[in-house]
């Protein structure tokens, strides 16, 4: 980035010479500076896991979550400034209620997904307003289509996917993901996988302590959106740990 | 979609500022009261008299819960139009509503309480909205309706437990709105309301002798109310939860009429 | 004090991907002087130091009755924790006029945050520079939120912000676990201790410098008076006093995610009961 600090980037209305809006990359900064987020979309439904950090012990357990629920049928994970994410979570929740309310239906997440880029998008077009820092995932479950899971940038991009990663260690979750086949796996086993991910690509020595949120929507959830049982949530946390112990174990043996 | 903006009626450029060819217009000045500065179209025609209206619904408190009955004939004027209007709602694990009176207003209400509950649950921090605090919503609204000359034409019976406790209240049109152990409205509040206000006296009501009742009540008001059904819905909130049971019937027996005598 | 061009305006990312003008903002939290919340099974407790702006006024306010079974402590600009109670007073009101009932205190802070959100990202606006600790009590139990410039929030078995509150940060960790299962008297002494922590040693705690609020089940919010300040101030009246004051200082516990441990920039006043 050469043209940092030249003065063609602080604004989000202002390109570089060449051609770049500066103040959009850096609000994907403040993405990638935090806790790692993934989605996982299998045949029967999407999983969502969160690494969320723990910055203090005097936090309650198991609150100040960064998993949401948009609709019913809808689930959005998070990554970035929180702050900022709830206003998406917001704007989503209202986009998905006047649909409703406008045509009877649920919201499809194609739609859905597009009204919320267009939101996200426009706050990256005046200089009276910064872009969102932060990144969500949105998945869902229907009969009619099935699994159904989108990425949005801080830029208002947004893709389709079939198992993305964003924040701290998006790479490395990355590379664990394109090692699944995703098409043929169920729900049952991607929350296990998503549990493996997170616990692996968790850096300790820099963020001692987290929390694993994991969530799911699916053909067994009958299309709802819900947070991981508690008993299947620490089975798959169980063997997330053990598979973390028995790759220490084996670097151990070979030095 | 109020993040829209009002698209059709932009805002003006400026409050209470200089008009072109016009004289300072602060607010509270003389000129603006008086009839001559409301023009006719200031003023607003609603709609007063309800159109497809469905009749009576009962509630009826017993020991441990509440249970709400209503047909399901939807009349147009004194046309039975409609005979699939269900009107018992099954609003969370807390509450059961129903509702008589116009019944477009109901669907209406009854897709924002929907609504409501959806996103209560989006919140997701386990809380649910209690019967009263239903009770006690739906006052506001169909107040507020009222007030501005402009009603909801509708009665709600709002059953339900309340901290473990059986409620049930009920709000008309106007925002009337009260609490009892047994409650009827429309024609029913006539004809019904005795049977229950008896039996509730006598006391020792259980959830099979409360159902009882309130099916009575409906075959009796099914024979003397002209916009009643045969046809109806019956539902149970107790502290397991609410059920909505499957549409009955009622078996009338008119070879008894014979024996009503006009005079 | 160092300058970077990315800090004029909250509409300024910074290529690290922060948000100068908000941390700033969050440093106006360290300003204050420190207040703590903690809770244990039924009561969610309140307790502030109060500082006088000079010797002839009085002790500057710092717990904020919000309804029957919410109050709040601040720490930062008072007057931006005036427009936000009043924001809060105004939406409990809304919430028991339309649904009868209190309003749940994780859905009030909820509405608190998205209200402080908006701020934090437009040009003509700046965060509010206060930190609040909630109290509130409703029917998942007592509750300590804390909330921050930023508009995070967060959901605390006990927490303390405010000048030199790293010390009292430290004192409430260390006897977390013992929070939930002690009455309200050992509850109170608690806070009181951490409180004391954060006071230079010439310095102590009496009725006219302190401020409790007590809330829980039948129990609405009530600002202790004086009698039963000194009575709760009699509880560790005597005790010795641990190295607060001196050692721990850095206030980055509380801090933003991102803040940087060991990042000590918190204003150390000559005297504790200074200016503000």
């Amino acid at each position: 980035m050469s043209s940092i600090g030249t003065g063609y980037d602080l604004s989000a209305s202002q390109f570089s010479p060449d051609g770049r809006v500066f103040q959009v990359e850096y609000a994907a900064k403040a993405v990638e500076n935090s806790g790692t987020v993934i989605g996982l979309r299998g045949k029967d439904g999407v999983v969502f896991g969160v690494e969320k950090l723990v910055t203090s012990k005097l936090y309650e357990p198991g609150a100040n979550k960064r998993i949401f629920h948009v609709d019913e049928h809808v689930g959005m994970a998070v990554s970035g400034l929180i702050s900022d994410a709830r206003q998406i979570v917001e704007t989503a929740r209202s986009e998905a209620s006047n649909y409703r309310s406008q045509y009877g239906i649920q919201v499809p997440l194609k739609y859905l997904n597009e009204r919320v880029s267009m939101y996200m998008h426009a706050y990256t077009l005046y200089s009276a307003v910064r872009p969102y820092g932060c990144s969500v995932v949105m998945g869902t479950w229907t009969d009619y289509e099935g699994p159904q899971m989108y990425m949005l940038d801080p830029s208002g991009v947004s893709f389709s996917y079939f198992g993305c990663a964003v924040g701290k260690a998006k790479q490395a979750a990355k590379t664990e993901i394109e090692k699944l086949k995703l098409a043929d796996m169920s729900v049952k086993d991607l929350v296990k996988e998503a549990a493996r991910i997170i616990y692996l690509v968790h850096d300790e020595l820099k963020d001692k302590q987290f929390e694993l949120e994991l969530s799911w929507v699916s053909e067994a959830t009958k299309g709802k959106h819900e947070l991981v049982p508690r008993e299947v949530a620490s089975e798959a946390e169980n063997l997330a740990k053990q598979a973390l112990a028995d790759i220490e174990d084996s670097d151990e043996g070979e030095m | 979609m109020a993040f829209m903006g009002d698209t059709m009626n932009p805002a003006p450029l400026w409050h209470n500022g200089p008009t072109p060819g016009a004289f300072y217009n602060f607010p509270g000045n003389s000129s603006t009261y008086g009839p001559g500065s409301h023009p006719a179209s200031d003023f607003k025609a609603h709609s007063a008299s309800p159109i497809t209206t469905t009749t009576t619904v009962i509630g009826l408190k017993f020991d441990k819960g509440v249970v709400i009955a209503a047909d399901t004939l939807g009349s147009y004027g004194s046309l039975a139009r409609f005979r699939d209007c269900p009107r018992v709602m099954k609003v969370n694990d807390l509450i059961l509503l129903g509702n008589g009176g116009d019944y477009a207003d109901f669907q209406y209400l009854k897709d924002i309480i929907e609504q409501k509950i959806i996103d209560e649950k989006c919140i997701g921090d386990g809380l649910q909205l209690k019967p009263r605090s239903l009770h006690c919503w739906l006052t506001r609204v169909l107040y507020n309706k009222r007030s501005k000359m402009d009603p909801l034409w509708s009665n709600y019976v709002v059953a339900g437990i309340q901290d473990g406790e059986p409620f049930l209240g009920a709000v008309d049109k106007l925002g009337t709105a009260y609490e009892d152990a047994a409650i009827a409205t429309g024609l029913g509040a006539y004809m019904a309301t005795p049977l229950l206000r008896e039996a509730v006296d006598k006391g020792g009501l259980d959830e099979q002798g409360a159902k009882a009742l309130v099916q009575k009540c409906l075959e009796v008001l099914y024979y003397r109310d002209a916009r009643a059904f045969q046809r109806y819905q019956l539902g149970v909130v107790t502290a397991d939860g609410v059920t909505v049971e499957d549409l009955a019937e009622i078996t009338p027996r008119w070879e008894l009429a014979h024996m009503i005598h006009m005079k | 004090m160092f300058r970077n061009q990315y800090d004029s305006d909250v509409t300024v990312w910074s290529p690290q991907g922060r948000l100068h003008q908000v941390e700033y903002a969050m440093e106006a939290v360290k300003l204050g002087s420190a207040t703590i919340g903690l809770k244990n099974k039924q009561f969610a407790v309140l307790i502030a130091l109060k500082r006088a702006v000079s010797e002839l006024s009085a002790y500057q306010k710092k717990i904020i009755p919000i309804d029957e079974h919410i109050g709040i402590s601040i720490s930062g600009l008072t007057a931006d924790a005036r427009m936000l109670s009043r924001f809060m007073r105004t939406e409990c009101l809304n919430h028991k006029y339309a649904h009868d009932a209190p309003m749940p205190v994780g859905r009030l802070i909820g509405l608190v945050g998205n209200k402080m959100q908006i701020c934090t990202q437009r040009y003509d606006k700046r965060p509010l520079g206060v930190g609040l600790l909630v109290a509130g009590y409703d029917d998942q139990g007592p509750h300590i939120y804390q909330t921050c410039p930023s508009a995070n929030y967060f959901d605390c078995r006990a927490m303390a912000i405010g000048a030199r509150s790293q010390s009292a940060r430290t004192y409430l960790e260390k006897h977390l676990n013992t929070f939930m299962d002690c009455d309200l008297q050992e509850l109170v002494a608690h806070g009181l201790r951490a409180l004391r922590d954060t006071l230079p040693n010439e310095v102590d705690l009496n009725t006219k410098n302190v401020s409790i609020a007590i809330v829980g089940p039948k129990t609405p919010l009530r600002i202790c008076d004086e009698a039963e300040l000194s009575r709760f101030l009699a509880l560790v009246e005597g005790e010795e006093r641990r190295g607060g004051g001196a050692s721990a200082t850095g206030d980055a516990g509380a801090g933003p995610e991102r803040d940087a441990p060991g990042d000590e920039r918190d204003p150390q006043p000559a005297v504790a009961m200074d200016t503000e």
